[in-house]
């Protein structure tokens, strides 16, 4: 048994700890949000919030992620108002398949905690999640609406 | 009680496509008994197959091309709306099911979305539905009113009556139009009419990809589910011998080990991880077979003989292109190789079956429906009007959801083997970097011949390598020859090329090794383009020209190819100096009917080990374009798949097995290496057949970068990706 504390709520779930993260959060907890991109932390597409930090969560094993606060996807809005990236996604029209999407903007907003107006360059750095349908210009011309506004 | 006719193999098969763009079908679909009209989830009647309003005047588009990504949903309610005059901001958006076709005799058309054709092929006969409702309900209001249609309009899904001024709406007449008889003969709108048409309309689909609620088919819950992975013998063509399921029966949450077919392998768990720990713990024998001793280097050689093979398929020629190089004063010679790519979609291969007796239910992601419904009527073995696909959105196609349905295969064979639960199969990453339907190897000699005076008197452009049609599709194949191979280099048509060359022969030699090639985005134009516009950039460095006056002498009777050439080369400033360190390549084609060409500033870092790619310039005509906005974000993602397949990417073979199994050995490239593109969207109208928009830009991305690469350094990579000449991506 483990005790994962997602977007605020307690689960008690049947799970081996050496289990990725990824796999508690979509088949026992059922928040299929968060994607299955590569299982070897390459791509980003299962990326998480650990105490307010980005990670990648095929990487992780839940018995790591015990007592910690995790946010996914389901859980970037508050109270039922987006996070300011997930209006400007809409606006932007960012996403085109959309699967690597939850993924991205847990990253984005993980950055934007840190680095409330990030420079091209800053993006760069701490974005290096894979997105095959190429939304990089979209995510990029959208990062920056959201936050110099 | 069966009055349906038994399943008939040959009942329907679509070949006739071969010259039609990059997909064509030629799977049988089987018949299925005609049935009433389909009502719309919540019972409301249709007003035709394409178009079902609601009393609250919500109007739910049916269309049978697959959402992957590429907004083809949103351009094809925009067609629509353009003639049912409704309100934009009441539309919706659904799937009829493949099933639902075949018993109403296609009625939505052809499912395949590919090709670049969702709209450019569909846009007649759904805008049409459109208009036919929208007389439809405009005559039911006047009907009502006993007053003549004639003297009806609708506009906003409101329709008055002119000289009383009185006005309904289309939920309120909405029930007594679908009684009414399918009028004939509505004239569409002409294209100057448009209000909706060619306007940047937002995607009807973004909410839910932002909040993590949309449900792709890996998200898939059912009640009972179980999840299956599968590891498929790791050569083509070998098979399962033995698997020894007693190592992992004892396993949590572990709950069947079945064969599936005769050569692979699946374990069914309560969860994805419990399978795939299982499977990875599980001792399977494979028998590899002949196919186990083939390397790359041995297709390398077998390809590269093939340069100089007394036969070929003729794919285009004019002149005497040999005698032409007999006489010439100079000649020009290089030979270019292309490799074998998967399509790495980032939603890996899945498909959830439904299995009993006397019904076999399937949910998929598929870029063609009717593909995945006769993959699942074969599997199941059951008549087809017991079966039935449900569509769901793509989590990215790029080609490999379309023709080839193994995973739907897979997945029915497997529900079989456990009646009544309905299981998941989801591939491994690995699974799907070792069993791509792979971008075709190709090798390329190409030699040019010049008068004394620098004319180019002629070409010789001989392809060598694999032929898709030939292991997907033979019957689409015209006498043996392949004709997809030559896209971009025809002498007419979709794929037509720029340049008339006084003498000029391009053939085929086909060679066909046992990797399975398939449809990946753009398809033969991949190659083709960079085997072509390199090479004409060798060719005016030979003749001591400019490489973009020496294309525009050879592209006189090609006005459309021209302009899309100059407009780039205009936008990047070719001509002037650029700033310092920079230097710039062009490209262009004709691909899937739109014109498209790139113009490329990058600058070198390290010695030329590292090439930093600031800023494309793509210009686009479709001849018409529905919507701008997505053309220009399909454009900027087609250079990310275009980049990071010159960049990085290539599948090799070893003992017969594809060497890469992630995207640690399979690379993409990331937003630090996304150069800035600027899309000049030019439609230029005309009857010519409309353009397709997904895939043609992706061809001018690699062959302009390379060619600013010679500008900057003196250097012609002629063999891919650059990783493998110690190029990287700044
Ligand atoms: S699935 Fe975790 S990084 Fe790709
Ligand atoms: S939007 Fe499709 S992979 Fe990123």
């Amino acid at each position: 048994m483990a005790r994962l504390t997602i977007n605020g709520k307690t689960h008690d779930i049947d799970v081996e700890p050496d289990t990725p993260l990824l796999w508690a959060i979509r088949d026992h907890i059922g928040l299929t949000g968060t994607k299955y991109g590569c299982g070897i932390g390459e791509c980003g597409s299962c990326t998480v919030h650990i105490d307010g930090q980005a990670v990648r969560s095929c990487s992780v094993p839940v018995g790591a992620a015990l007592g910690k606060a995790i946010t996914t996807i389901e859980g970037l809005a508050v109270n039922g108002v987006l996070h300011k990236l997930q209006q400007a996604w809409i606006q932007h029209d960012v996403p085109q398949c959309g699967y690597c999407q939850s993924g991205m903007l847990m990253a984005l907003a993980a950055l934007v905690a840190k680095t409330p107006r990030p420079t091209d360059a800053e993006i760069d750095k701490a974005i290096t999640n894979i997105c095959r349908c190429g939304t990089f210009q979209q995510v990029r011309d959208a990062v920056h609406n959201a936050t110099r506004a | 009680m069966n009055s349906l006719p038994p399943i008939s193999r040959r009942a329907f098969v679509i070949g006739a496509a071969a010259l039609g763009g990059g997909l064509s079908l030629g799977f049988a679909l089987p018949a299925r008994a005609q049935t009433a009209p389909v009502l719309s989830k919540d019972g409301i009647p249709e007003i035709n197959a394409w178009v079902v309003i609601k009393p609250d005047d919500t109007v739910v588009i049916r269309m049978a091309r697959s959402e992957m990504g590429q907004g083809t949903i949103t351009g094809l309610a925009q067609l629509v709306v353009e003639e049912l005059h409704c309100d934009w901001a009441k539309v919706t958006t659904e799937y009829p099911t493949p099933g639902q076709s075949v018993a109403r005799k296609r009625i939505w058309g052809d499912f395949s979305t590919g090709g670049s054709r969702g709209i450019r092929a569909s846009h007649e006969y759904v805008r049409m539905g459109g208009a036919t409702a929208r007389t439809m309900l405009i005559q039911a209001a006047a009907n009502g009113w006993g007053v003549p249609a004639s003297e009806c309009v609708a506009a906003k899904s409101v329709i008055t009556h002119k000289p009383s001024g009185r006005t309904t709406s289309y939920g309120k007449v909405a029930l007594d139009a679908a009684k009414l008889p399918v009028p004939e003969g509505v004239k569409l709108k002409d294209p100057k009419e448009w209000t909706i048409i060619g306007k940047p309309m937002k995607r009807l689909d973004t909410a839910d990809k932002v909040n993590g609620k949309k449900i792709y088919g890996a998200d898939l819950k059912l009640p009972g589910m179980l999840t299956a992975t599968i590891k498929d013998c790791p050569v083509t063509g070998g098979k399962l011998k033995s698997f020894d399921a007693a190592k992992v029966m004892g396993l949590k949450g572990v709950k069947k080990v079945v064969p599936v077919g005769e050569t692979a392998v699946a374990v069914l768990a309560d969860t994805f991880w419990r399978a795939k720990t299982a499977l990875d713990a599980l001792p399977i024998v494979w028998d590899e077979g002949e196919n186990a001793k083939v390397s790359s280097a041995a297709i390398a050689d077998w390809l590269k003989a093939g340069l100089d093979a007394p036969e070929a398929f003729v794919g285009n020629a004019n002149g005497d292109a040999k005698a032409a190089l007999a006489g010439a004063a100079k000649k020009v010679e290089a030979v270019y190789a292309y490799p074998y790519l998967n399509h790495a979609p980032m939603e890996p291969m899945n498909a959830t079956a439904l299995y009993t007796p006397d019904k076999c239910e399937v949910w998929v992601p598929t870029q063609n429906g009717e593909a995945s419904f006769a993959a699942a009527v074969a599997a199941s073995g059951l008549p087809a009007d017991k079966v039935e696909v449900y569509k769901i959105d793509l989590g990215g196609g790029f080609g490999r959801r379309g023709g080839f349905q193994d995973y739907v295969s897979q997945a029915v064979l497997i529900a079989k083997q456990m009646p009544g639960t309905p299981v998941k199969l989801l591939w491994t990453r690995e699974e799907d970097m070792q069993h791509g339907r792979y971008h075709p190897i190709m090798q390329c000699k190409l030699v040019g011949a010049f008068d004394a005076q620098n004319n180019l008197t002629g070409l010789h452009m001989r392809l060598s390598g694999q032929s898709i049609l030939a292991s997907v599709f033979p019957q689409n194949l015209d006498k043996g020859k392949d004709n997809l191979t030559f896209q971009g280099l025809w002498p007419a048509g979709d794929f037509a090329i720029g340049y008339t060359i006084p003498n000029l022969l391009i053939d085929h030699s086909m060679r066909n090794p046992h990797i399975l090639p398939g449809f990946w985005r753009g398809v033969n134009i991949n190659q083709n383009c960079i085997f072509l516009e390199c090479f004409l950039d060798e060719l005016a460095q030979a003749a001591g020209q400019d490489p973009l006056d020496f294309r525009r002498k050879l592209m006189g009777n090609h006005p459309k190819h021209r302009a899309v050439l100059d407009a780039v080369a205009e936008r990047i400033g070719w001509g002037k100096p650029a700033a310092k360190g920079v230097h710039r390549g062009l490209a262009q084609m004709k691909a899937f009917g739109s014109y498209v060409a790139a113009a490329a500033e990058i600058s070198v870092e390290d010695g030329g080990k590292a090439i930093r790619v600031h800023r494309i310039v793509a210009a686009t005509d479709p001849l018409y374009a529905v919507n701008p906005a997505q053309i220009e974000r399909q454009v900027s993602g087609s250079f990310v798949y275009g980049l990071s397949a010159l960049f990085y990417q290539e599948c090799t073979v070893k003992d017969g097995r594809i060497e890469q199994a992630n995207f640690d050995s399979f690379n993409s490239m990331r937003i630090a290496q996304m150069p800035k593109v600027e899309s000049i969207v030019m439609p230029s109208g005309g009857t010519e057949p409309w353009g397709g928009v997904g895939e043609p830009t992706i061809c001018v991305a690699a062959p302009a970068v390379l060619n600013a690469y010679f500008a900057a350094t003196g250097r012609r990579i002629r063999t891919f990706p650059l990783k493998n000449h110690g190029i990287a991506m700044a």
